[in-house]
């Protein structure tokens, strides 16, 4: 057993034994559906079906019915892909990155933001498939051996990278989230009642025992995992941002890029995190694990990863003005005075002022705080991929060919149907799946426990 | 000893050796006919067998299945004899003439499989040997759906016999024919047998200039303009460049404006902002009623060097009179190199320009050769339009006109219509008899458009329709019975009979001397005499004219989705006509113009008046280089019933301003709330203070070597400064064993006319995608021509007052009210390190040995990663599906069974969903490429050209291999003046430009 330092707040409130963490986390799993899940199920599948409409009205008219012009043409679409795969960055970074720095506070919030990682990158890997002219040939961007002679996919496109990075970040994210709730599929099992659910947990639990060899191989393959996933949480949106930064589009061709790319990552991913617990906590009544600690632990990451972000938007004015380069020059003299200097300052505000607050103690621990600014957050980061996107294709190296772009209600209606598309898969995992690693969170009642800790200092290490 | 062993088979033939042998000797014993099968009821009562059930399956799925792979049945008969010329799969050219009315082309028609496809220029030809935009396009017009399809008589479909003789009952000596200009003897003779008074009419008048020349040598035509003698050109009003005189001046002007010594000063003097005032090198802004005054103060001037009585001149304001006089010292000094061309129809200008030129001796300004594409007559039209009010005509026939939609003054109420026309049009509609016309390329006819000129024009396809020529429709009229070839032929023996008659189909043309006039008399006195001459005053009001624009020039191609979908050269807007004011005028009349979120542009709209008539809700442009208080409107548009691609496309300035009046001043014009919709090319107008089209003035160009003006980017590297080129990451494609195409654009040759980018999207079978998509800036040209006009905020300007950089490029975005206008043509530029061809994920844009690079549609899966790269922006995205989307049935030809066969049989039709872009013609350089290799012989150089190189008539653009030392293009690739452009992005185009040289200092 460790010894935590009586300095280190509490990370479990309250006076919890472990059958309290089990009843706490199962109740969700076990109890009917609240009126209010059923309202926000209803909502997010509305939604969901209209991008689904949208979606086949895109591939059955062509993509003309979006805004796109023969000088933008990519806005809305990559912007998503670049939003979704930015949010989905969090769960790996939480669960990878500070296991192996072995943060404790992670344990309460992993499994969501896990979660919500998977979610969101099956929302990003929707745009650049719908993105295409032909979807029918999607399957040419795989390196399959075919009969069409050497034909081949070029490996020199980012595009191509992209491919291969979001499926192994898919893949591996997926394997590392279901390994973690391995254990905790078995702790449902052994507790259902219904023969049914305990048929399907059992099949899901892969035969779980709980034996010490069961928990050896649970620890190791969990710390492999975090070395694999690791490498994915910096290259995925390096990766990502290669789309840009390759190019020969000022605005795009930037080398700051990757590292400026997986900080707005982190930051987004951070956000929406909050986002998403500040609710679960206060519906599913977890504020004892999920408290302020935590929270307070993860407006300092939004705040750090913010002032990067700033770091790096000033960087770029900065590079664009010593480079000489006019074309430079006027792509970023454009973004914050040309005719989208609305996106470029929403961008700023939120992305570079907003988090700016988090240094005082009184507002990173306010919840309905917290709660504004993980949504100005996410705003401003997708104004940020607009912001690139769209503001730099728009005015490039030709004023004769200079345009404008102005979203359809179909560009608008698939990111709607995508952010329903998220919640559905989100709701429907908060009522089957324990939201919470229970299993991992009780291996630290006993050190980070309010109580046990409590008891510890009043009467010293036994 | 042997012994004879018998081995038994089995053991059935050791017991029963009889009935084994027996068996052996009849295998196959109950041998049953299959006549007595299916005869025989009983079996075929009997339960079918297995076998019998596979069989049948078998034999019945089979045939299920061979029925449904039948082929869909394509009615395509082979030709018993063949004829030597056809070859399918290879083009056979005939040459013939085109004549719509205004334009005259001498014209090579490609034909496919029986189709003609494509319009080039006979480039043989002494007179007008060469396309404009309409030429290219009126390929299309004759596979208009919306034509005449046969002789109706009261809107009733008949016969030709019928129909012509219930027209031949209704004229009587009272009938009048109004017609277009007749430039065919052959039709002139036609109508000189049916004996009716004829009153021609132009779409735009040029009947005072003519009334000068007719008085003074006799003969209704303009002058022959030499432009290979001119020194130094003032045009007045002329957009000689665009439409003037009905001569092509592309390639004289181009040979004239080399840059070197003696290169031509073009100066202008216009209302409008026309192609000739965007090229000139010096252009005043005038109001159209000062042309006059303009002119006689450059011949006050004139007169005053030659001793010459003076004219009473109003006196000019003050910011032009300078430029003016200035620009008369020029001409002066010039001495016989001065040309002076007048574009007003008005006889006191003209005559003015006339007697300038005869004062200084103008060469080229040739009084003995005239040219008559326009001999409309306004004084008999005005005589016509008086005796209709009379009710002294009772019936009119008219030609090819349409005067319910162009001829306002006319009373149709009162007469009796016979209308010869390829279209119900707004006339033909409310007809008694309409005859069918057939389209140029269906039709025998013959020309004189110029003194010692004469061309036949030749069918190359049997009407599509049941049409005639004009020349057997008129000849039918008076009861004659020959075929259009009879007459053509016969007419031929008379005109050219020192040519044969297929030497003279081969050729298209005849040339014969040209008798000299003496313009009665001598060459000075009277005719410079114009002392008695009463010069108009200037007027300070609101004044309005009308032009013509390239794509639509005087209506003839009113249907053609070509006319519509090019954007007019100078405003870069298409499908609509409009008015276009000057920014001053439009602060006054409270119009604005803003750029929607989207990028389309929306206007104000205005009622306007003009002598009492009035339109509403006319749309207006803000036009830079427009002269304060005057305003233009574009003939041809605003039809009723022309088609479904032109109507109700515009408005129709006829109704403002017949084409008999110049200009009108009493105009009132009121803003209204109603807002129009522009579709607009281009955003931007101006350079932003980058290089983009390098220009230099001529004493720079003559002074300077070219490392001074035409700078190479450098990259500071370890090795030093290095160049574009130098400097790279890349490995280098092979260019040197193949050949490696390259092209020239000539920034000083471009006049902008358009006539490339018809070309272009005809050859490569390039979508018409309608005004909502062009207003969304989803036009699919392959090839654009950019035109940018001059700001008056400049980086020295900035530099010098200290502006900062967020004002310097606001103020930068604003052009010049005065603008200096240049053009520049933008193709794929064939990057040898193409950015778009390293983004592709599926490797469907290639580069090729041959510097070309190349676009795979088929494996192309529309990223459009490919088009954001492109630093040139030419990569085009399939938005829709062009050819089977109901949005774009109106406008796309490929989607009407008449317009699809114009389509280039060479080149794929583009699916739905993949990028596009310029192929420097691939199919023309495989097609080269095979028939030397055919011919076991190296490529010659000019052998074949892209199709916007072969229609360019000033030859701006040059298309070779730069790796045959003999090219013309490697020539030029060494020219000081070739650049590439933004060669600084390091994309190593194969498409280099010719720095712009302006004649001023």
């Amino acid at each position: 057993m460790h010894y935590e330092s009586p300095v280190r707040n509490p990370l479990i409130l309250g006076d919890k034994s472990y059958t309290d963490i089990t009843n706490d986390i199962a109740k969700p799993v076990e109890s009917k559906a609240p009126r209010s899940w059923w309202i926000a199920f209803s909502i997010a599948f509305i939604m969901f079906l209209w991008g689904v409409g949208c979606i086949a009205y895109t591939i059955g008219t062509g993509i003309g019915v979006w805004g796109l012009n023969k000088t933008v043409d990519w806005a809305w679409d990559i912007t998503n892909f670049v939003w979704w795969v930015g949010i989905g960055h969090a769960g790996t970074l939480i669960s990878a990155v500070l296991l192996l720095f072995r943060q404790k506070w992670r344990m309460a919030i992993n499994r969501s933001a896990e979660a919500m990682t998977i979610f969101s990158v099956i929302q990003a890997g929707l745009f650049p498939l719908i993105h295409m002219g032909r979807i029918w040939m999607a399957y040419w961007v795989m390196p399959i051996p075919n009969q069409y002679g050497s034909l081949w996919v070029n490996f020199n496109s980012p595009l191509l990278w992209d491919v291969f990075a979001i499926s192994t970040y898919l893949t591996v994210s997926t394997v590392f989230w279901y390994v973690g709730l391995i254990p905790d599929f078995a702790m449902i099992r052994d507790r259902a009642i219904n023969p049914v659910q305990k048929h399907v947990y059992k099949i899901l639990s892969f035969g779980w025992g709980g034996q010490a060899k069961h928990w050896q191989r649970f620890e190791e393959v969990s710390l492999v995992l975090a070395g694999l996933a690791t490498p994915l949480v910096l290259s995925v949106h390096t990766i990502v941002s290669f789309d840009f930064a390759t190019s020969v589009i000022p605005g795009w061709h930037t080398t700051i890029f990757p590292p400026y790319f997986v900080a707005g990552a982190i930051f987004s991913g951070f956000a929406m995190v909050q986002t998403l617990l500040l609710i679960v906590r206060k519906i599913f009544k977890m504020e004892d694990y999920i408290n302020i600690e935590h929270i307070e632990m993860m407006n300092i990451v939004i705040m750090v990863t913010g002032s990067i972000v700033g770091v790096a938007y000033i960087t770029e004015l900065v590079i664009a003005w010593y480079s000489g380069v006019e074309y430079e020059q006027y792509a970023f003299l454009n973004r914050a005075t040309g005719p989208y200097w609305w996106a470029y300052w929403s961008m700023m505000t939120c992305n570079v002022f907003s988090p700016q607050f988090m240094w005082s103690k009184k507002l990173r621990t306010n919840l309905v705080f917290t709660f504004v600014i993980s949504i100005v957050v996410n705003i401003g980061m997708w104004f940020e991929r607009f912001v690139i996107i769209v503001t730099s294709i728009h005015r490039d190296y030709l004023p004769s060919s200079w345009s404008m772009f102005s979203p359809t209600f179909v560009d608008i209606g698939i990111y709607v149907g995508t952010i329903g598309f998220f919640f559905v898969l989100f709701l429907l995992y908060a009522r089957t799946f324990p939201v919470i690693a229970q299993a991992e969170l009780k291996t630290i009642l006993k050190s980070s426990g309010e109580n046990f800790k409590k008891h510890h200092n009043d009467h010293g290490a036994h | 000893m042997t012994e004879n062993n018998k081995y038994w088979k089995g053991i059935e033939d050791q017991s029963n050796p009889e009935l084994t042998e027996k068996l052996a000797q009849n295998e196959f014993s109950n041998e049953v006919s299959s006549a007595d099968f299916l005869g025989n009821d009983d079996a075929v009562q009997t339960e079918t067998s297995r076998r019998d059930f596979l069989k049948f399956m078998g034999f019945s799925t089979a045939a299920a299945t061979l029925a449904a792979c039948e082929a869909p049945i394509v009615e395509s008969i082979p030709y018993v004899v063949k004829p030597d010329s056809l070859t399918p799969g290879m083009p056979s050219y005939y040459a013939t003439s085109m004549f719509d009315g205004s334009d005259f082309a001498s014209v090579l028609i490609k034909t496919r499989e029986g189709r003609p496809i494509k319009v080039e220029p006979n480039g043989d030809a002494p007179f007008n040997g060469a396309t404009n935009a309409r030429a290219q396009a009126s390929v299309l017009s004759l596979y208009d759906g919306a034509r005449l399809r046969s002789p109706k008589v009261n809107g009733e479909a008949t016969s030709w016999s019928a129909a012509l003789s219930a027209a031949k009952d209704m004229i009587s000596a009272s009938s009048v024919l109004i017609s277009g200009t007749v430039l065919s003897p052959s039709a002139s003779a036609a109508i000189e047998k049916l004996g009716l008074r004829h009153v021609s009419v132009d779409a735009v008048s040029q009947s005072a200039r003519l009334d000068v020349y007719e008085s003074f040598a006799g003969k209704r035509g303009l002058p022959m303009i030499r432009l290979e003698e001119a020194q130094t050109v003032f045009a007045v009003g002329a957009d000689f460049l665009g439409d003037w005189s009905g001569q092509n001046f592309s390639a004289a002007y181009a040979s004239r404006r080399k840059p070197g010594k003696g290169m031509l000063k073009h100066i202008q003097a216009e209302a409008g902002l026309s192609i000739s005032g965007s090229n000139a090198d010096t252009r005043m802004k005038v109001r159209v009623s000062e042309y006059e005054a303009v002119l006689a103060t450059v011949y006050n001037a004139v007169a005053a060097s030659k001793g010459f009585a003076a004219v009473n001149a109003p006196k000019l304001r003050a910011d032009i009179a300078s430029s003016v006089n200035a620009t008369a010292k020029e001409l002066i000094a010039s001495g016989e190199g001065a040309l002076v061309l007048n574009g007003l129809n008005s006889k006191v200008a003209e005559r003015l320009a006339l007697a300038i030129n005869l004062a200084l001796g103008a060469k080229s300004f040739d009084t003995t050769t005239f040219v008559y594409t326009a001999k409309g007559d306004d004084k008999a039209y005005a005589q016509l339009v008086k005796d209709i009010k009379a009710g002294s005509v009772d019936t009119l026939v008219t030609l090819d006109v349409n005067p319910a939609y162009a001829l306002k003054e006319l009373n149709l109420e009162g007469v009796k219509l016979v209308s010869i026309a390829d279209r119900e049009d707004e006339s033909a509609s409310q007809a008694a008899v309409a005859l069918p016309l057939s389209h140029y390329l269906e039709s025998w006819s013959d020309y004189v458009p110029a003194d010692g000129q004469y061309t036949v024009g030749q069918p190359t396809i049997s009407p599509l329709f049941d049409s005639k020529s004009a020349v057997e429709i008129l000849n039918g009229l008076s009861g004659g019975t020959e075929s259009a070839v009879e007459l053509i032929k016969a007419s031929a023996a008379t005109m050219a009979s020192e040519k044969a008659w297929n030497a003279l189909l081969h050729d298209g043309f005849a040339q014969s001397e040209v008798p000299e006039i003496a313009m009665n008399g001598a060459m000075n006195g009277e005719m410079i005499d114009v002392s008695g001459i009463n010069v108009a005053k200037p007027s300070t009001g609101l004044e309005f004219y009308t032009y013509t624009k390239a794509g639509m020039g005087s209506g003839a191609n009113a249907n053609n989705p070509w006319t519509y979908e090019l954007p007019d050269p100078i405003t870069r807007l298409s499908w609509d006509n409009y008015l276009v004011m000057s920014a001053a005028d439009a602060v006054e009349y409270g119009v604005e113009i803003e750029a929607q979120s989207n990028g389309a542009m929306n206007g104000n709209t205005v009622n306007i008046t003009v002598d009492g008539k009035s339109l509403e809700n006319v749309p207006v442009w803000i036009q830079p280089g427009q002269t304060q208080g005057t305003i233009g409107l574009a003939i041809g548009f605003g039809r009723q019933n022309v088609g479904k691609v032109g109507n109700g496309i515009g408005v129709n300035a006829y109704e403002l301003l017949p084409s008999s009046s110049a200009l009108s001043t009493k105009v009132s014009i009121a803003a209204t709330e109603v807002e129009h919709g522009f579709a607009s090319v281009q955003l931007a107008h101006t350079m932003m203070g980058r290089k983009i089209v390098n220009e230099i003035s001529l004493p720079t160009f003559l002074t300077e070597s070219p490392e001074a003006w035409n700078e190479k980017p450098t990259f500071e590297t370890h090795k030093g400064p290095m160049s574009a080129f130098e400097a790279n990451l890349w490995d280098d494609h092979d260019h040197e064993t193949s050949h490696m195409w390259n092209m020239s654009i000539d920034l000083n040759s471009c006049t902008g006319c358009g006539a490339c980018v018809v070309a272009c999207s005809l050859e490569n079978n390039v979508p018409v995608v309608g005004k909502e998509e062009v207003r969304k800036h989803r036009d699919m040209h392959w090839l654009r021509i950019d035109r940018y006009y001059s700001s008056d905020m400049t980086k020295e300007v900035a530099e010098e007052e200290g502006v900062s950089a967020i004002e310097k490029y606001a103020k930068m975005e604003v052009p010049s009210e005065s603008p200096s206008v240049v053009f520049q043509p933008v193709m794929c530029q064939h990057c040898n390190h193409a950015p778009c061809e390293t983004v592709c994920p599926v490797g469907a844009t290639v580069h090729s040995r041959e510097g070309l690079n190349h676009m795979a549609y088929n494996r192309c899966i529309g990223t459009r990663y490919c088009a954001n790269n492109c630093p040139y922006k030419v990569r085009r995205f399939n938005w829709f599906n062009y050819k089977g989307n109901e949005q774009f049935a109106d406008v796309n030809p490929s989607q009407d069974d008449y317009g699809r066969m114009v389509l280039n049989p060479d080149v794929t039709v583009r699916a739905r969903g993949v990028i596009e872009k310029c192929s420097m013609c691939i199919q023309r350089i495989q097609i080269g490429k095979l028939e030397a290799k055919k011919d076991g012989r190296i490529l010659n150089d000019g052998e074949f050209t892209t199709a916007c190189a072969q229609a360019c008539g000033s030859n701006a653009i040059v298309f070779g291999d730069v790796n045959n030392p003999k090219s013309e293009v490697s020539h030029l690739k060494q020219e000081g003046r070739a650049y590439h452009l933004l060669e600084e992005v390091g994309t190593q185009p194969s498409v280099f430009y010719q720095t712009k040289v302006r004649n001023r200092a």
